[in-house]
């Protein structure tokens, strides 16, 4: 019995959504094997992930705290991968946007004690110029010289983050510790637990302003890909750079617009994350929000408005597994679930025959 | 000129490390499989390198023999995911590559292996000592750089040759090569495509593992979580400044090493300490961004040495 793969030709419209889900599915189960054999209660972990996750306004509030930064960066992943265009350097970008607002309060770019209404936007013109700057750079280099933008994205997330390093333990370090000062109230984004005088309800709750940024975010891009003449060419050129240039499209200015873009969104998560939940710029300031948004890019088969649903699961994931122990098991649990989203991939597009040995050979 | 020794010296011992890794790139490319999981397989190899030599019993060579092994067979087993994958699935390459390093990585089973058997922070029992086996080590200048290191890096140098011959000069070689320009035309040959795409998938990955645990049994002597700390990635940027070949790999290697270690040998000796430390740590990766602009520059245009069908995986029904 001969097992083999066969394209198919298309594939009926609800197979990839059901299989994406199904790897889901298929990856959680894995993930709950692997808990059981490191010593772990995997029905305990999974129930304590949706209960700290879901379980009440509160924890769900800090699970769209997580998920902010995940749907910009995602959006970033997304926006470059619907090009083929592999920026893996939302991590870098991410670093910069959080340092460009950091140098708003505390180069001071504006003295102390402008109000908010004015921080606040300066806070996000330099988070996502800093981001789109660190997008530009690898995206020059692959348009103009054809360099491969996976290894420099790469590269320059660890010069993003000695750069970082630089600024927080040396001219910013906070007596000598890792981190800077908290920034002045002026430069903390709006959160909901800030009404909590007006509306009881929403005292305690850290979601920010950032998430609004978020879905804005997710709405431009959204618009701008599918309905504006500007997404049909990009979207032409992810899928066949050869007719697009036949078509006449400049696939190099693309690109660095494109790169661009990318690191702008990735910058802007960065600075709302420092302005809206860190508070203060540290060399720790993410936990790999770059890397899973590519898990998450993909996960969301790129769509914008699925980058935020799948965000909020990741969020949910990395916000509860940061209780899974032993340390390590989320980071393979992502792996896990990127390998099999992959593999539902290849079941989307191949068919699986089953055929004997002797009609095969015939 | 002793410093000049002193920093070609060094750099021989710290490129090994980049030396087995880009070797074992160059494997897995070669058949067209192009395998972002460098970073996650050398931690794999780094880890359970350490693991052994901390668990074995005997004498030192047998156990570090056997710990290389241990390294190589776990560097070897990620890669078998990412071939199973790639060849069997035709998954796309980059993800399932980035999907393994995420998987094994820093922050993933390499850390949890760390943790689990309680490796992080002891020193080794055994480390890869020098071993001037020609009693050539005294010589000036090339006894120090060539002649007075440890045994991995006298077995890398049989591995940049034998690679080198098999590559060039052997049967299955010229096949390889043939599997990663033109599978259909291979295929039509009676080459057996997939075969050897999961071979050198998995002996690339062997070799992955070994750069891994010589960093941490040769040059670190103890294992810690983000030991590579990105060198996997620089493998894959040397693999481009190689050409896609074993000897140009030492060149490569070799000038990375040098320049990695510069800063420390000059501070030692009092120069250049008003630098910030970060500058020093950034500076391997401006470099590869650098030299892959360079390299790019005059030769992307040709795709000198890059096997044609790198990262197309090979579907007979769809040639």
């Amino acid at each position: 019995v001969i097992v083999r793969l066969e394209p198919r030709g298309q594939p009926p419209r609800w197979l990839s959504p059901l299989l994406t889900v199904l790897a889901v599915v298929v990856s959680l189960l894995i993930g709950a094997v692997v808990l059981a054999l490191v010593g772990g209660d995997p029905v305990k972990a999974y129930l304590h992930i949706i209960d700290a996750a879901f379980g009440d306004v509160g924890v769900l509030s800090d699970t769209l705290v997580k998920a902010t930064p995940l749907i910009l960066t995602g959006l970033a992943c997304a926006l470059a991968f619907r090009m083929r265009l592999w920026n893996i350097g939302a991590e870098g970008q991410f670093l910069l946007g959080a340092w460009g607002a950091s140098l708003v309060v505390l180069a001071p770019i504006l003295p102390e004690g402008t109000p908010g209404i004015v921080v606040i936007p300066a806070m996000m013109l330099a988070g996502t110029l800093a981001g789109a700057a660190w997008g530009f750079i690898p995206g020059l280099l692959r348009a103009r010289l054809g360099v491969n933008e996976i290894i420099t994205t790469l590269m320059l997330n660890y010069v993003a983050l000695a750069w970082i390093q630089f600024w927080v333990f040396g001219p910013w370090s906070e007596g000598g510790f890792q981190q800077t000062e908290t920034f002045p109230r002026e430069a903390w984004l709006p959160r909901l637990t800030d009404f909590g005088e007006r509306f009881p309800v929403l005292s305690g709750l850290t979601t920010h302003l950032g998430l609004v940024f978020a879905l804005i975010a997710t709405g431009i891009v959204s618009v701008v890909v599918s309905r504006t003449r500007w997404g049909y060419e990009m979207r032409l050129i992810g899928d066949n750079a050869r007719a697009a240039r036949y078509a006449g499209v400049d696939i190099a200015r693309y690109i660095i617009v494109v790169f661009t873009v990318s690191g702008a969104l990735a910058g802007l998560a960065g600075m709302s994350e420092v302005a809206g939940s860190v508070h203060r710029l540290q060399d720790r300031i993410s936990p790999g929000y770059g890397f899973t948004a590519i898990i998450i890019a993909y996960l969301a088969h790129l769509g914008p408005w699925r980058v935020v649903v799948a965000s909020i699961l990741f969020g949910a994931l990395i916000l509860a597994g940061r209780e899974i122990q032993p340390s390590g098991v989320p980071a393979m649990i992502q792996g896990i679930i990127l390998f099999c989203l992959i593999i539902a991939d290849a079941f989307v597009r191949y068919r699986v025959v089953v055929t004997r040995r002797a009609t095969a050979a015939a | 000129m002793i410093d000049l020794t002193l920093i070609l010296a060094a750099g021989v011992a710290s490129g090994t490390i980049l030396l087995f890794a880009t070797i074992g790139e160059i494997f897995a490319e070669r058949s067209g499989v192009l395998n972002l999981g460098v970073e996650g397989m050398m931690l794999m190899g780094g880890v359970m390198g350490f693991w052994a030599v901390q668990r074995f019993a005997g004498p030192g060579w047998l156990v570090l023999t056997a710990a290389v092994g241990v390294a190589a067979l776990a560097g070897a087993a990620m890669a078998l995911i990412h071939a199973f994958l790639v060849v069997t699935l035709r998954a796309n390459q980059i993800v399932s590559g980035l999907a393994l390093t995420i998987f094994a990585g820093a922050a993933g089973l390499a850390s949890y292996l760390g943790n689990d058997l309680n490796l992080t922070g002891a020193p080794a029992d055994f480390t890869f000592g020098s071993l001037d086996v020609l009693g050539l080590g005294d010589m000036p200048v090339l006894g120090p750089i060539l002649f007075d290191q440890n045994a991995l890096v006298y077995a890398s140098w049989l591995c940049v040759v034998g690679v080198g011959i098999y590559l060039a000069r052997t049967r299955p070689g010229l096949e390889l090569r043939a599997v990663g320009e033109a599978p259909a035309a291979a295929d039509a040959m009676g080459i057996d495509v997939s075969a050897y795409r999961y071979w050198h998938t998995v002996v690339g990955g062997a070799f992955a593992g070994v750069g891994g645990a010589y960093f941490s049994l040769a040059i670190l002597g103890q294992w810690q979580t983000s030991l590579t700390g990105g060198a996997g990635w620089i493998a894959i940027a040397l693999v481009i400044f190689a050409f896609w070949r074993a000897d140009l790999c030492l060149v490569g290697a070799y000038s990375f090493g040098a320049f990695s270690a510069l800063p420390l040998i000059l501070q030692g000796r009092g120069w250049l300490t008003e630098v910030p430390s970060e500058v020093f740590s950034a500076l391997p990766y401006v470099m590869t961004v650098v030299v892959l602009v360079i390299v790019s520059t005059s030769f992307a245009k040709r795709r000198l040495g890059a096997p044609a069908a790198l990262g197309v995986p090979y579907v007979r029904e769809e040639r």
